[in-house]
């Protein structure tokens, strides 16, 4: 059983005979200084570097290298030696080589068995400035050995680390080193030059491509640094054949990478991807107090990706914590029930106060729970208002609200974004906290906007001709971002409204002159449209299920179609029904999307002919209604829809820019 | 430094330092045991299955199992259902994580249990393990052995409840019978 030790953290030897090794990325120096039950080394000839490798019980590498094995007998130590201390330290000089530990992978040394077994190990964490460093130190306490992680760093490299153990020719004995670990590189063949773009394919030497926790009986094979070219592991600690590529994964291997690197994997004649830019860096947080959160804080190749990946985690973390409020506060309530029912239930406490005090009390835990839980999730609130704070101003137009100042610095898209924000969700633990509730573009299911009345709402908007005119605006205002979004062209929207009692509502559209066709009114109208759109639907299906959509026909727009449907069913015979139907469920797959502004419950007198209808639409209100679940735990989340302020412009300015860009695309 | 656990052993899982775990995984590892015999060669693929049930006051509140990957509050997730264990020794099979500073406040055990799904006994099975990790730093805590299988299917591994302000871990390692968690909830309750 391997202990993995942490900073500070002892561990028991068993055996006297030991090897330490140790693994890295880069080549790097190990020496021991042994030193007295005072902790001090007694002089130069008590250290143990490549200059000097072999002392009584100990023997370490001639040179510098990326693993190395330390041979250990501590029966064979002198008497006066109290303590072991293994030194790692990164070359200086010639090579070019990383200058302070911070740069490369963290060290890793493990205390192995002579069969290899591991004692236990330390992988030499939070190394910065660091160019030398006490990985560990194999100790006497009480007759019996012991070894202890240490992880000391010196900066000053290790004329500053033998300073520190009391050596008085420290800055004799690091140069002695150094001159050692140098005739050691002279020796050696010289270091690669850096890679080339497509990768070097020429034989340079066995690829490193180990984990720095394989220091286990398969050992690393081969010399893995840029220079000296030493296969340490595989004949023992001294076998040192500079210079040839003896190591038999040398040569089966030839085509094995450049030093230093692990193994490339990519096709040399490939144009790599670019690179996603770099996340946004996380200021450092006050001791003691979490980070701050940072926008786009989350996995993804571009910020697009990070801010929605982002937008989600902290819809499902809000869906989570409410869970977990709201089960224990209906376990406080079942369990307060309970108590007062055993209470009530014992003849015994009805006489005296012995019920009312069983009462009090199985109300006062309940109470207690109750805070608890309220605790935790104002504690989860705080935290993701903080980050609701944070993300909300860096969104991107298709993410934020229409009051957002993005949407006045709006410019027509050339890429179609990842998602589209079609309102907010809210709890009603929380209600100030809002979460944009984002959907994939292009869109995968249409959109019923229901313009009946809430279950919610009694009185307060008076008839169905209100409630009909703000679920045309909740329409238009979607609508609007659609065409917004996408690239000039390549998104269209036509209307149905049968009786014209939107007019008003679709000015904006219609006005700017972004729309393909000027609304379409009674019967001829609709099945004039829905003619047109289902033999799109069909011309496409045909095309893509034939493998000929070079074959379209030259005047059929390539773009996405959006047809919003006002006052359904008015004006809609069986026939344009069924083509309704027909645009819901063959159309997403094509790029022909609906949006239907109609009331169920008129609707009705379709019959349940239409159910699959309504079930295959994604349904949004246009008053705030508890009728989305999340996917996670299934709580009822109050949408709201994203509203053009009152009284602002931004839609008028948006959309004139979005006709000026299709005029343009035309 | 890993604690060898023996059944009943209760071990607090306060860091050496005095401060307390914030999260920790329970994992489990197996492999199937070669059958002797004329197609000795053949072993059979075992699944076992971990799961966790969470109790508040006695009572299941939630639980944790390859139907159920996360809890609803989100603090015990599995990683997901392996369905023939390890080839070789070493690696978690399954593992569930279990954020400990996130538990609704009114959870006050969470049971772990090993069932196998594919119904052999555990003396099919060998180097079964349940070991539990401390996920911030990888350091193992403690690891419970399934050592001498018997003619069982399933074992209810350990309990991690509250004790003050931080928690405790016993090693149960109860043998039982059953196909689910659900099955072995009788045999839970004792422990709880």
């Amino acid at each position: 059983m391997t202990a993995e030790l942490v900073r500070g953290q002892n561990h028991p030897l068993s055996q006297s005979r030991l090897e330490i090794r140790v693994a890295s990325g880069t080549p790097i120096v190990a020496s021991a200084t042994l030193s007295d039950e005072n902790g001090r080394a007694r002089g130069v000839e008590w250290v143990a570097h490549p200059g000097a490798p072999t002392l009584p019980g100990l023997e370490v590498s001639k040179q510098a290298a990326a693993d190395h094995r330390l041979a250990v007998d501590l029966d064979a130590m002198p008497e006066a030696v109290h303590r072991v201390s293994v030194l790692l330290a990164l070359p200086t000089g010639g090579g070019g080589g990383p200058a302070r530990f911070g740069t490369v992978a963290a060290p890793f040394v493990a205390v192995t068995g002579l069969d290899g077994t591991e004692v236990a190990s330390y992988r030499i964490t939070g190394l910065d400035a660091e160019c030398a460093v006490v990985a560990l130190e194999l100790y006497r306490r009480q007759g019996a050995w012991k070894v202890r992680a240490v992880g000391q760093g010196y900066a000053g490299g290790l004329a500053e680390l033998f300073a520190d153990q009391g050596l008085a020719e420290a800055h004799r004995l690091a140069g002695t080193i150094n001159e050692a670990v140098a005739q050691g590189l002279a020796r050696s063949v010289p270091a690669p030059p850096p890679r080339t773009a497509d990768g070097d394919r020429t034989r340079q030497s066995a690829a490193p491509a180990h984990g720095p926790d394989q220091g286990g009986p398969a050992a690393p094979q081969g010399a893995p640094g840029p220079v000296p070219r030493q296969p340490t592991s595989r004949y023992g600690p001294q076998a040192t054949q500079p210079g040839c590529p003896t190591d038999p994964s040398a040569v089966t291997q030839p085509s094995s990478p450049t030093a230093g690197d692990p193994v490339n994997y990519s096709h040399p004649g490939r144009q790599a991807a670019a690179p996603p830019p770099p996340p946004p860096t996380v200021p450092p947080a006050p001791p003691g107090q979490p980070a701050p959160p940072v926008a786009g804080d989350a996995t993804g190749w571009s910020m697009d990706e990070r801010l929605y990946n982002q937008v989600w985690g902290m819809f499902e973390d809000l869906a989570r914590t409410a869970a977990a409020y709201r089960s224990a506060v209906d376990f406080a309530d079942s369990r307060m029930e309970k108590e007062i029912d055993q209470a009530l239930s014992d003849p015994r406490s009805r006489i005296g106060g012995q019920g009312d005090a069983a009462r009090e009390a199985a109300r006062a835990k309940h109470a207690q729970l109750v805070d608890q839980a309220r605790a935790a999730l104002d504690r989860d609130l705080a935290q993701l208002t903080a980050e609701s704070e944070v993300v909300e101003p860096a969104l991107p137009p298709a993410y934020a609200r229409w009051d957002n100042p993005v949407w006045h610095g709006y410019r027509v898209p050339m890429e179609i974004p990842m998602a589209l924000r079609l309102g907010d969700l809210s709890l009603p633990e929380s209600e100030l906290l809002r979460i944009p509730m984002l959907v994939r573009l292009p869109l995968e299911r249409g959109l019923w906007i229901d313009s009946g009345r809430p279950a919610s709402l009694d009185d307060s908007v008076a008839d169905a001709l209100e409630l009909g005119r703000i679920a045309m605006d909740t329409a238009v205002a979607l609508a609007a971002r659609l065409l917004a979004v996408y690239p000039a062209g390549d998104f269209t929207v036509h209307v149905v409204d049968p009786a014209g009692s939107a007019a008003q509502a679709l000015a904006p559209l219609a006005d700017s002159g972004v729309l393909a066709a000027p609304p379409a009114l009674g019967a001829a109208g609709v099945a004039d449209v829905l003619t047109r759109l289902t033999q799109r639907v069909d011309l496409v299906q045909m095309a893509v299920r034939g493998g000929a959509a070079d074959s379209l026909p030259p005047g059929l727009d390539p773009g996405e179609q959006l047809l919003i449907v006002n006052d359904f069913p008015h004006g809609f015979d069986d026939r344009a029904v069924t083509q309704l139907r027909y645009l819901a469920d063959e159309g997403p797959a094509v790029g022909v999307h609906l949006m239907m502004v109609a009331d169920r419950e008129e609707a009705a007198g379709y019959g349940p002919l239409l159910d699959p209808l309504w079930r295959s639409l994604l349904r949004l209100t246009p008053l705030p209604d508890d009728h989305l679940a999340d996917p996670w735990v299934g709580h009822a989340w109050t949408y709201e829809p994203a509203l053009v302020p009152a009284g602002s412009q931004v839609l008028q300015q948006v959309l004139t820019q979005v006709a000026a860009a299709r005029a343009k695309y035309r | 430094m890993t604690v060898n656990m023996t059944k009943g052993q209760a071990i607090s899982l306060q860091k050496n330092d005095g401060g307390s775990l914030t999260a920790v995984r329970m994992g489990l590892g197996w492999q199937a045991a070669p059958r002797r015999g004329l197609f000795g060669s053949r072993t059979r693929e075992i699944d076992l299955d971990a799961s966790a049930v969470l109790f508040a006051d006695k009572q299941p509140v939630d639980v944790v199992f390859f139907r159920h990957l996360v809890s609803d509050d989100g603090s015990v997730r599995h990683t997901g259902d392996n369905l023939v264990g390890g080839v070789g020794q070493g690696g978690d099979d399954e593992a569930i994580l279990v954020d400990l500073a996130r538990i609704p406040v009114h959870i006050d055990q969470i049971v772990f249990t090993v069932n196998s799904f594919t119904g052999q006994t555990f003396q099919e099975v060998q180097n079964a393990f349940c070991r539990l990790v401390d996920e911030t730093n990888g350091q193992e805590l403690a690891r419970y052995t399934l050592a001498g299988g018997g003619a069982y299917t399933a074992q209810i591994m350990a309990k991690v409840h509250r004790s003050g302000p931080g928690w405790t871990m016993t090693a149960l390692g109860t043998p039982a019978n059953g196909r689910t968690f659900q099955d072995l909830m009788p045999s839970i309750l004792p422990h709880l």
